[in-house]
């Protein structure tokens, strides 16, 4: 199995957030996980991804077969995790360019390769974008600065794209899109999806799900997965509202 | 600071004939006046509001001492060169110049070199510019400056004159001593000349020293002045530095201090805007650590209608180092259509580190554009996450995050081959692998080592 979260209870100052959650991922699969707002869903991408704050009580992480947990965060993003940000930060002062070429070049040193030299890197940035349709020139933009709450999410998929993730979270990546850019950003998901790896999708509608279709879907309510389920039962949630997830809690 | 006060009377008795030997009557009435006001006020202290948070004042840790070096012999030991920028170069040791050197006039028409030679060869040019600068508030520093100076670099455009090559000043602290050094710099642009100058303070190893260096800039019309200042001086140095302008009609004056290094420094910058139409950029970067202290004090005084000036200023602190900003903009009654803009903001890494700022308008005409602003924070902690998430490591976040808000200032240095040279220095700054000691003149044509990050692009 590429992921497995066993057991995993986490706080954050003291209040417990997550309480028991398991979840199991094969490379190849896509799966979503859904609920309604202030269950647990973005303190779970947090707490995969190692962001500082949130507290392990108890439960482990398995990446391809390691445990994790207490790895600082670059590391896990160099063995292949990635999150796709539901608030991408803006960052003044640092080009998209520098940024994605310092991050290439940190995951290729962690694998023992050697820096992409600048014309390959140039390369393989055209080729990227043209995936997720993004025509402008980047080299001079900052990351993040001045841009849409659109073209920042294609941005996040354009970074998936270079960084080629084997688990790649998607933190309610459909909020603030309109239907193309939802298009162009399911479009290199699926694009991007591949035998030998897997994603989280993180959401809060079905409408991502008729873009990027899930072979399982979660429902998380209380800091754990209450009922899962195939693709359907995306549809009955849609249908029928929270509302009875929390009966299902009890 | 009373016995340093004392030393400086006694020696100003003892050696006021030698030092005002040469000196122009206007020059001589200057120091006669000065050195009364001197004796009656003293230095500064911290009772006073431009002085309140100041480290200069009130230390009595060194036992300086004061006196006029013999030449520089060893001027000629020392060089610095950056790739691919050519400069004229003047260097002064300990405040003094080498004899074969003191002054030379260039192919362009520029003079440049030591101010006590210019005041002999040229006294009409001379007495016609030293001292037309003001300081709003004279102090101690500047009197006992006014009274004692020995020398200092001068330079001179005639009018229609463009300076072809940047001129380059290098100025060298190495003495055994621990000398009170005062440096009496004058540069003179008249109408339609044009000139970039690199003015650079550099020291040796860990000698103490204070240096009172006074600088007055006098911009004829449509003069353009270029300024680039570098500070890179040892833990022990204290450098007080004035720099006063005179700016006529459509000049312009961009100014830039770096300060990288320095145990105590203090930038007094002041600036009357007398001609309509003129311009005044003026950027400040200063990263310090350790007990580091830095103070930049600005005035800027809007005498006349349609003028524009712009101050930014930036600083990263470490450690327990502190700073302060203070700038004051000053908009007469009559100078409408002023445009002024001031900013200063911050980065602080850790608990002690420390910032005064205070930026301050004070504005009497109506029909003006202003704004200042400040800003004083931590590194932002969702773009460290963000960054690591993508797999760059903490300390790589971090050196990308400090140089990003370092290089909104760099960016300014016209001269690319320059910008190359500071920005390379301010990564090494930010790495701790640039120290007074092993970037001074005699080795800072090297690059060291190899920047693991490509921020060439940035």
């Amino acid at each position: 199995m590429l992921f497995n979260i066993k057991n995993l209870h986490v706080s954050i100052g003291g209040r417990e957030i997550l309480k028991g959650f398991n979840l199991g991922v094969n490379a190849g699969e896509v799966h979503a996980i859904m609920g309604p707002n202030g269950t647990g869903k973005s303190t779970l991408a947090a707490t995969i991804t190692g962001r500082e704050g949130y507290e392990i009580t108890e439960g482990e992480i398995w990446y391809k077969g390691k445990n994790i947990v207490g790895l600082p965060a670059e590391e896990r993003a160099n063995m292949g995790i990635f999150l796709s940000f539901q608030y991408p930060v803006e960052i003044p002062g640092v080009s998209i360019q520098n940024f994605m070429r310092t991050a290439l070049n940190s995951k290729r040193e962690y694998q023992g390769l050697p820096p992409m030299s600048v014309l390959e890197f140039n390369k393989l940035m055209k080729q990227k974008q043209a995936m997720v349709e993004i025509t402008e020139k980047l080299q001079n933009r900052y990351v993040n600065v001045g841009y849409s709450g659109g073209e920042k999410k294609k941005n996040e998929i354009f970074q998936m794209a270079m960084l080629e993730p084997q688990l790649a979270i998607l933190d309610e990546t459909d909020s603030g899109l309109d239907i193309d850019a939802l298009r162009i950003v399911a479009n290199g998901v699926n694009q991007l999806h591949n035998e030998d790896n897997a994603f989280i999708v993180i959401t809060h509608y079905q409408r991502l799900l008729d873009y990027i279709v899930p072979d399982f879907v979660h429902v998380m309510y209380d800091g754990r997965i209450v009922k899962s389920g195939d693709k359907k039962l995306a549809l009955e949630l849609e249908d029928k509202g929270y509302e009875w997830v929390k009966d299902l809690a009890i | 600071m009373e016995t340093m006060k004392k030393m400086l009377l006694d020696y100003a008795d003892a050696e006021m004939r030698n030092i005002s030997a040469h000196d122009t009557a206007k020059v001589a009435a200057m120091r006669a006046e000065a050195l009364k006001r001197f004796a009656e006020s003293g230095f500064p202290t911290r009772k006073m509001e431009h002085w309140r948070n100041s480290k200069i004042v009130g230390n009595q840790e060194y036992n300086f001492s004061i006196g006029k070096e013999s030449t520089c012999k060893s001027c000629h030991d020392f060089s610095c060169v950056i790739k691919d920028f050519d400069t004229e170069v003047i260097k002064m040791k300990n405040g003094v110049f080498d004899e074969d050197e003191s002054l030379r006039t260039l192919e362009s028409g520029v003079i440049i070199g030591s101010t006590m030679a210019a005041m002999q060869k040229y006294p009409e040019i001379f007495d016609k510019y030293f001292g037309t600068c003001k300081l709003d508030e004279a102090n101690g520093f500047y009197d006992i400056n006014t009274a004692l100076w020995q020398d200092g670099f001068f330079i001179f455009v005639p009018r229609n004159v463009v300076g072809k090559k940047p001129i380059q000043i290098i100025k060298l602290i190495d003495n055994k001593e621990i000398p009170f050094i005062q440096t009496r710099n004058i540069i003179i642009l008249e109408e339609n000349s044009q000139l970039t100058i690199v003015d650079c303070d550099d020291t040796k190893c860990h000698q103490a020293s204070m240096i009172n260096s006074y600088t007055e800039m006098i911009l004829g019309e449509n003069a353009h002045l270029e300024s680039y200042k570098m500070q890179n001086l040892n833990d022990n140095t204290i450098l007080l530095n004035t720099n006063t302008a005179k700016q006529l009609s459509n000049s312009t004056l961009q100014s830039c201090i770096i300060s990288f290094n320095g145990g105590r420094i203090r930038n007094n910058i002041h600036v009357d805007l007398d001609g309509e139409g003129s311009d005044l950029q003026i950027y400040g970067l200063y990263l310090m650590d350790k007990q580091q202290h830095v103070d930049n004090q600005l005035k800027i005084n809007h005498n006349v209608p349609n003028c524009t000036s712009n101050e930014k200023f930036k600083g990263i602190l470490d450690n327990e180092a502190t700073a302060v900003f203070n700038g004051h903009v000053l908009v007469a009654p009559n100078a409408q259509k002023t445009n002024a803009y001031q900013n200063n903001s911050n980065i602080i890494l850790t608990d002690k580190a420390k910032v005064n700022t205070m930026p301050f308008l004070e504005i009497y005409a109506d029909d003006v554009k202003c704004s200042h602003g400040t800003s004083t924070g931590q590194l932002d902690q969702e773009a460290m996450f963000y960054m690591r998430q993508r797999g760059i490591k903490k300390e790589d976040a971090r050196m990308l995050l400090m140089y990003a808000f370092a290089a909104e200032i760099s960016n300014h240095v016209n001269i690319s081959a320059l910008r190359e040279r500071i920005d390379d220095m301010i990564q090494r700054r930010l790495k701790g692998e640039l120290s007074s000691c092993d970037t001074c003149a005699f080795q800072c044509g090297q690059k060291e080592y190899d920047f693991k990050l490509d921020l060439d692009k940035i």
